[in-house]
C-alpha cells in the first residue's frame, strides 16, 4: 500500500514537472512578445534581452500601433474579410452537405470525394488560375474577391464537416414533414438547419480561426495597403518598424488576440472541429 | 440516403456550392496543369504551348533541385518529430491529475496563432545579436553554437523548419488526445497490475489501438509540410533562396519573376508529390462510413 502511494506522488511529481516544461517549451515565445510589448524603447536599447519582464510597464505602445501605425486599420479590414467569409461558407455549404447527406443519387460519393481533396490541394495549384480569373472578373483589390475566395476554398472542409454532422440526424424528421407534403427547401430551412446550430458553431470557431489568419490570399489578392489584413499588416511593420521592436509584438499581440479569445472561449468545439475525419478511418 | 426517385432536388441543392468550388478550386487544379505546359512571361501577351519544355527546365534547374532537397527536410521533420513528440505530450495530459484540461489549452494556444504572428516573434529569438536564441547559448557557455540563424544558408531551412514543428506538435496533440478517448482509461494508466510493464503495455494494447490516428497524423503531417509557406514568406520574405522550398520557390517564379508557365510545373510537382497522400487521406476519412 505504501509503495503505492510513492508510486503516485512520484508519478505526480513527474506529471506537474514534465507538464510544466512542456507549457514553457509551448509559450515562451508568447511570453517574449508579451514582456516586449510592454517596454520602452529605451529599456530595449539599454538592456536587449528580451526574456526579461519589463521593469517599468508601458502600455502607451499599443495605443500607438493601434492608432498612427494603423493597426486599427488593419484589424477592422480583418473582420470585414473574416465575417462574411464564415457566414458565407456555413450557409453555401449546408446546401452541398444536406444534399450529399440526405439524397441517394449517383455521383454523392464523387462530389463528397471532390469536396474533401480539394481541401487538401496545395494553394500553388490554386494561385495563378486565382489570380488570373479574379483580374479578369475586377476581383483584385476589393474584398468581394477575397470574401468570395474564402467561402469556395473553405467550402471542402465545411461541406465534409456538415455532412458527417447531418448524416448522424435521424432519418424520420425529415420523413415526416415530407408526409405532410413539406418542400425540400422547407426541409433544409426549417428542420435541418435548426438541428445544426451546434455544428454551426464548431465550424465558424474554426473558420473564424483559419480565415483571420490567412496571409497567403490576401497577399495575391489585396495590393493596395488600405485593405490589407492584419497579417500582412504585420509583415510589412516587421519590414518598416523592424528596430522598433515594441511596436511590432504591441501589433503582434493585438493581432493575435481574437482568435485566442475564440479559441479560450469555444474550446471544445474547435477541438471536435479540428479531429473530424480523424477519429474516423 | 433513402431520398430516390428525385434525382434533380440534390442537384438543385448542389448548384451553388459546386459552382462556386468549380469556378475557384476545381477548374483552377486544371488550369494550373495546363499552364505548365504554356510560356508567358511579362512582356509577352500571348501564352505559347510549349510541351514539357516547362518540366525539362525544372528538372536541370538546381534551385529545384534545392527546393526538393529542402522540402524533403520539412517532410521528414514533419513526421519524425511531432508525431512521436505530440503523441508522448497527449499520454502525459492524457493521465489523470488535476490541472490536465489547462494543460492541454495551454499547450494548444500556438497552433491557434497566425504564422504572421509566430514567424514577427521567432525573427526575434533567431536575431543574431541578442536573440534569445544566442543570448541562451552564451549564457550555458556554449558561444560557439550562436549562429546567424536566418541569415547563414546552413541553418536557416533547420530554423524555419524548427518553427514549424514547434507548432505542428500541439495539432497532433489534439488528434491523438481524440484518439485516446476511444480507448479504456485502465489501458493507458501506468499503474502496473498484472506484471506487464508501462513499456510493454503501451507496444502491445495502446499503441496499435492508436493506429488510426497514427495513420491520419502521419497523412496530415505530411501534407502539411508540402503546403509551408507562411512561416518561409515571414521569416525570410521568400528572398533567401538556400531555405526556398517548392511552395515559396513557385510563388517567387509566378509572382516576382512573372513567369507563370514555369511557376505552373513547381506548382504540378508540388502537387503530384501530395497527390497520392490527398488520395489516401479521402479515402481513408470515408472508409468507416455509416451507410443508410
Amino acid at each position: 500500500m505504501k509503495s503505492k502511494r510513492h508510486v503516485r506522488i512520484l508519478q505526480r511529481i513527474f506529471f506537474y514537472g514534465i507538464g510544466i516544461l512542456l507549457i514553457a517549451a509551448s509559450l515562451f515565445p508568447i511570453v517574449f512578445a508579451v514582456f516586449t510589448a510592454f517596454k520602452s524603447m529605451d529599456e530595449i536599447m539599454a538592456d536587449p534581452y528580451m526574456w526579461k519582464p519589463p521593469v517599468t510597464w508601458v502600455f502607451s505602445n499599443f495605443r500607438q500601433v493601434w492608432s498612427s501605425v494603423g493597426m486599427s486599420m488593419y484589424v477592422k479590414n480583418t473582420f470585414i474579410i473574416t465575417i462574411p467569409s464564415v457566414a458565407g461558407a456555413l450557409l453555401v455549404s449546408s446546401l452541398g452537405a444536406f444534399a450529399l447527406a440526405f439524397y441517394s443519387f449517383k455521383l454523392n460519393r464523387t462530389v463528397l470525394m471532390i469536396f474533401i481533396g480539394g481541401m487538401l490541394i496545395p494553394f500553388q495549384m490554386l494561385l495563378i488560375p486565382v489570380y488570373r480569373f479574379s483580374d479578369a472578373a475586377g476581383l483584385i483589390n476589393s474584398y468581394h474577391g477575397v470574401i468570395l475566395f474564402h467561402i469556395a476554398f473553405q467550402l471542402g472542409f465545411c461541406t465534409f464537416f456538415l455532412r458527417n454532422f447531418m448524416k448522424h440526424i435521424p432519418f424520420s424528421l425529415i420523413e415526416a414533414p415530407r408526409i405532410d407534403g413539406a418542400s425540400d427547401f422547407t426541409i433544409w430551412l426549417k428542420i435541418i438547419l435548426p438541428l445544426c446550430v451546434s455544428s454551426f458553431a464548431a465550424l465558424s470557431v474554426l473558420e473564424f480561426t483559419w480565415i483571420w489568419n490567412d496571409l497567403l490570399w490576401s497577399l495575391i489578392l489585396l495590393q493596395r495597403d488600405a485593405l490589407k489584413p492584419v497579417t500582412l499588416g504585420l509583415a510589412n511593420m516587421q519590414g518598416q518598424f523592424i528596430t522598433n521592436y515594441n511596436m511590432v509584438a504591441a501589433g503582434s499581440i493585438i493581432a493575435a488576440v481574437p482568435p485566442l479569445i475564440m479559441f479560450l472561449l469555444f474550446q471544445k468545439y474547435f477541438i471536435s472541429g479540428l479531429t473530424v475525419g480523424a477519429e474516423k478511418g | 440516403m433513402r431520398l430516390k426517385k428525385q434525382s434533380l432536388v440534390p442537384w438543385c441543392f448542389l448548384a451553388i456550392p459546386l459552382t462556386m468550388y468549380a469556378i475557384w478550386v476545381v477548374i483552377p487544379v486544371f488550369q494550373s496543369m495546363l499552364f505548365s505546359f504554356t510560356h508567358r512571361d511579362s512582356i509577352m501577351i500571348e501564352t505559347r504551348f510549349v510541351g514539357f519544355a516547362n518540366f525539362i527546365r525544372l528538372f536541370a534547374d538546381p534551385q529545384f533541385h534545392l527546393a526538393l532537397k529542402n522540402n524533403f527536410v520539412w517532410l521528414l521533420c514533419f513526421v519524425c518529430i511531432p508525431i512521436p513528440v505530440g503523441l508522448a505530450v497527449a499520454l502525459l495530459f492524457n493521465l489523470d491529475f488535476g490541472g490536465n484540461r489547462i494543460f492541454k489549452t495551454l499547450y494548444y494556444i500556438p497552433m491557434t496563432l497566425s504564422f504572421a504572428v509566430i514567424g514577427t516573434i521567432w525573427a526575434w529569438i533567431y536575431q543574431p545579436d541578442f536573440g534569445v536564441l544566442n543570448s541562451f547559448l552564451r549564457a550555458i557557455g556554449l558561444p560557439g553554437l550562436a549562429k546567424q540563424w536566418l541569415g547563414d544558408s546552413r541553418y536557416m531551412t533547420g530554423a524555419l523548419v524548427a518553427v514549424g514543428v514547434w507548432r505542428q506538435i500541439p495539432y497532433i496533440m489534439i488528434l491523438y488526445i481524440a484518439g485516446l478517448k476511444n480507448i479504456p482509461i485502465e489501458l493507458i494508466e501506468a499503474a502496473d497490475i498484472d506484471g506487464t510493464s508501462w513499456m510493454q503495455r503501451f507496444r502491445h494494447v495502446v499503441f496499435p489501438l492508436l493506429g488510426p490516428s497514427t495513420i491520419m497524423a502521419v497523412t496530415i503531417s505530411i501534407i502539411d509540410s508540402l503546403r509551408s509557406f507562411d512561416i518561409i514568406y515571414v521569416l525570410t520574405n521568400t528572398k533567401a533562396r538556400a531555405a526556398e522550398v517548392l511552395a515559396s520557390y513557385m510563388y517567387s517564379s509566378a509572382f516576382h519573376y512573372q513567369d507563370y508557365g514555369y511557376g505552373s510545373a513547381i506548382a504540378v510537382m508540388q502537387f503530384l508529390i501530395t497527390f497520392l497522400f490527398i488520395v489516401f487521406y479521402v479515402n481513408n476519412s470515408l472508409k468507416n462510413e455509416i451507410q443508410r
